[in-house]
């Protein structure tokens, strides 16, 4: 049963944005009842079908890694959470509408898991501010997913709603906004069901149907403590 | 006239400290969360403003500025204040917002944090009723009431933050407690949390496409939900979601193992990276420190015990007593009034200084480690209160440290308090809060793996995918 293929996408974001419901919804197309702080990484499966209703259609595992902690940790836990950013095909960045500061935190979020902010001599260059070439050359497909959505007034909803659109532009991504605790907005059929699917085609797309050589261009080496980059460990 | 241009230093000096308060709890607290109720900003900036303020009056006490008068009127003026806030006003925002975070008791926020503040007004009182505290003689909401019972919470608070300070300063500094961490341990240690990871990666998958199978076939997994659902589940269950609920349960085992292993390789990162600091010269020189401090905490209990078998509580301050020492045995003579102000307004100064930074220190930390964006009001206020509670105690534990002449204007406002006990009770908690930190310190160190043992069960347990 486990001999489909499978991708591994990342789902990022600021404590207590909604990513361990998000990615509960996701995979068991249930509410998750009693959320709890996320130790570590908390991974679950979601069976998608390629291109469904196409002759070409396939069935795949996706596999969503719910990464923990915050952007300002201290760097033993960053490296910690390093270990989970291998050889991932696709991440999902998680931001809460009610608070800013979250969506803030998405580019850093985004460069710690791209590795962007090591240069050679280890220094932190970039300090928060956005450098939209650095994400020119990203090969690794973008979604940006806003949650809360129930608990912004209807009258600031469409302030809100310019906001995220810059930020998912910014990315160069899609976008959507719903309510983890609302399996409506992820209906069969909707336009967010939609989006949703036709990213995880796109990652499936960019892992199995579009390589060149072993690895996916543009992505760097890791460089870890000692000069020396991990081996995948995964069975590929 | 004076007194106009010493209320405007005051109110100056004060406006100061507000804006350093506000500045911080912006870039240091609430730099990673959004300030959605200034509410909140404010009265921590305002305990921070009259908490300084208090100090800065020790200060001019001192070394004599201001009017004698204006002095004393800002005091209790001050204290009057700082009381009002620490009483009153953070408890019921403290209450305030923690209604406002339970769904439930939305609508009637009002109503239940007056309940809350009420219940905390009552233990709060009641907390001074087994202290041999005050003389009996004053009246119920005197400004000496409720200063020794904040006293006592603040004194609580020095006392195991000082005690486990003491202990744990030792042991971060020095690099001899330091564990060896290589490479190669990270390296396995990360394998093994990934390893665990794709364990229970491949069981998700199995079932993931057990509920879709059983989704296609029409069986929907139906939890068992109230009396009757239980009796049926008991009786015929399909054997699809029996199998998912052992699934499930193997899940969690493996689940609660990879959160160990994450902790872990973050601790030995950690590790790695104390090893490397310590190699610096920054390193060196705190390692240096530490066996100095260690010294010094180790004779800070030992003081701590013999106060306390030999029920004595120190008479002088260690200025004067440190000139009689001087003129008696070394026989330098000095014009003692002058240098004694100076001394002690430096020693005064130095602890002052080093305890605010310390607290704002501990307290930033503190706020990382547990704050969510949903807690971190009711956590900044709780904080707030702290910070209140611990500066106020301050200024009665500082003034064992000044000589005769300045102690009198602690003890005229303060009203007449017993000192001694303060005293007596700082000493007692700080000695049990660092025999305690000493023993868990010691458990932990002996806890903690050196080298990863070997995975016999893990082994074992793989089954093919």
């Amino acid at each position: 049963m486990a001999s489909l293929d499978r991708v591994k996408v990342l789902v990022l974001g600021d404590s207590g944005v909604g990513k361990s419901s998000l990615v509960h919804l996701l995979c068991q197309n249930q509410v998750l009842g009693n959320p709890s702080w996320t130790v570590g990484c908390s991974v679950d499966v979601r069976v998608h079908d390629y291109k469904e209703g196409t002759p070409e259609e396939k069935t795949y595992y996706i596999e969503l890694w719910d990464v923990g902690g915050s952007v300002g940790s201290a760097s033993s836990v960053k490296s910690t959470r390093a270990v989970f950013y291998n050889s991932v095909n696709g991440i999902i960045l998680v931001h809460d509408l009610t608070n800013k500061k979250s969506s803030q935190n998405l580019y850093r979020w985004s460069l710690e898991a791209l590795n962007r902010d090591l240069v050679p001599t280890g220094v932190l260059v970039t300090n928060g501010d956005y450098d939209r070439e650095q994400f020119a050359d990203n090969q690794i497909p973008l979604l940006v997913i806003g949650t809360k959505l129930d608990q912004i007034h209807e009258t600031k909803r469409h302030e809100v709603l310019t906001r995220t659109a810059f930020l998912a532009e910014d990315f160069n991504a899609e976008e959507i906004n719903l309510d983890c605790t609302n399996p409506r907005y992820l209906a069969a059929g909707s336009s967010n069901a939609v989006k949703l699917s036709r990213f995880f085609d796109k990652v499936i797309e960019k892992r199995y149907f579009l390589r060149e050589g072993n690895q996916i261009p543009g992505f760097p080496d890791r460089k870890r403590f000692g000069g020396g980059t991990l081996k995948s460990l995964h069975y590929d | 006239m004076s007194f106009l241009i010493d209320s405007s230093i005051m109110i100056t000096s004060q406006i100061l400290f507000f804006g350093f308060g506000w500045l911080f709890f912006m870039r240091q607290l609430f730099k990673d969360y959004e300030v959605r109720q200034y509410v909140v900003q404010v009265i921590f900036s305002v305990t921070f403003a009259f908490s300084c303020t208090m100090f800065e009056l020790i200060i001019f006490e001192i070394l004599k500025v201001l009017n004698s008068s204006s002095r004393y009127f800002h005091w209790k003026m001050n204290l009057c204040v700082i009381l009002l806030i620490l009483v009153f006003m953070v408890p019921f925002y403290i209450g305030y917002f923690i209604v406002s975070n339970i769904r439930l008791l939305h609508r009637q926020r009002l109503l239940f944090s007056c309940l809350l503040w009420l219940t905390f007004m009552y233990f709060f009182w009641k907390l001074g009723d087994p202290f041999p505290i005050l003389s009996p003689k004053h009246g119920i909401l005197s400004i000496e009431q409720l200063i020794s019972r904040v006293g006592v919470i603040g004194v609580t608070l020095m006392a195991l933050l000082s005690g486990f300070g003491a202990v744990n300063c030792p042991y971060t500094y020095m690099s001899y407690f330091l564990r060896n961490v290589t490479d190669a341990d990270i390296l396995a240690l990360e394998r093994r949390l990934l390893q665990t990871m794709d364990m229970i990666i491949s069981k998700k998958k199995r079932m993931a496409m057990t509920r879709r199978t059983m989704f296609q076939k029409g069986e929907v997994h139906n939890k068992p939900s109230g009396f009757w659902g239980m009796i049926k589940s008991v009786t015929a269950s399909a054997p699809g979601s029996e199998n998912l609920t052992l699934i499930q349960q193997e899940v969690d085992a493996l689940e609660e193992l990879s959160r160990q292993l994450f902790l872990e390789t973050a601790d030995l990162y950690a590790t790695k990276e104390r090893i490397e600091y310590s190699k610096t010269f920054k390193g060196k020189y705190f390692n240096f420190l530490g066996y100095f401090f260690s010294i010094y905490c180790v004779w800070k209990i030992f003081m701590a015990t013999i106060n306390i078998v030999f029920d004595r509580v120190g008479k002088t301050d260690p200025v004067t007593r440190g000139i009689e020492i001087t003129v008696n045995y070394l026989g330098i003579q000095f014009d003692v009034k002058f240098w004694s102000q100076h001394i002690s307004f430096i020693l005064v100064g130095i602890i002052i200084v080093t305890s605010i930074r310390g607290l704002l220190i501990t307290l930033t930390k503190f706020f990382y480690a547990i704050s969510s964006s949903k807690s971190s009001n009711v956590i900044v206020l709780l904080l707030a209160q702290i910070m209140g509670m611990y500066f106020v105690s301050s200024v009665l534990l500082i003034r064992m440290s000044m000589p005769l002449e300045y102690r009198t204007i602690i003890t005229e406002v303060l009203g007449e308090l017993q000192f001694n006990f303060y005293h007596r009770w700082f000493d007692v908690i700080f000695l049990v809060s660092a025999l305690s930190s000493i023993l868990f310190l010691y458990l932990a160190h002996k806890q903690a793996p050196e080298k990863p043992e070997p995975e016999p069960e893990l082994e074992l347990g793989l089954e093919p995918p």
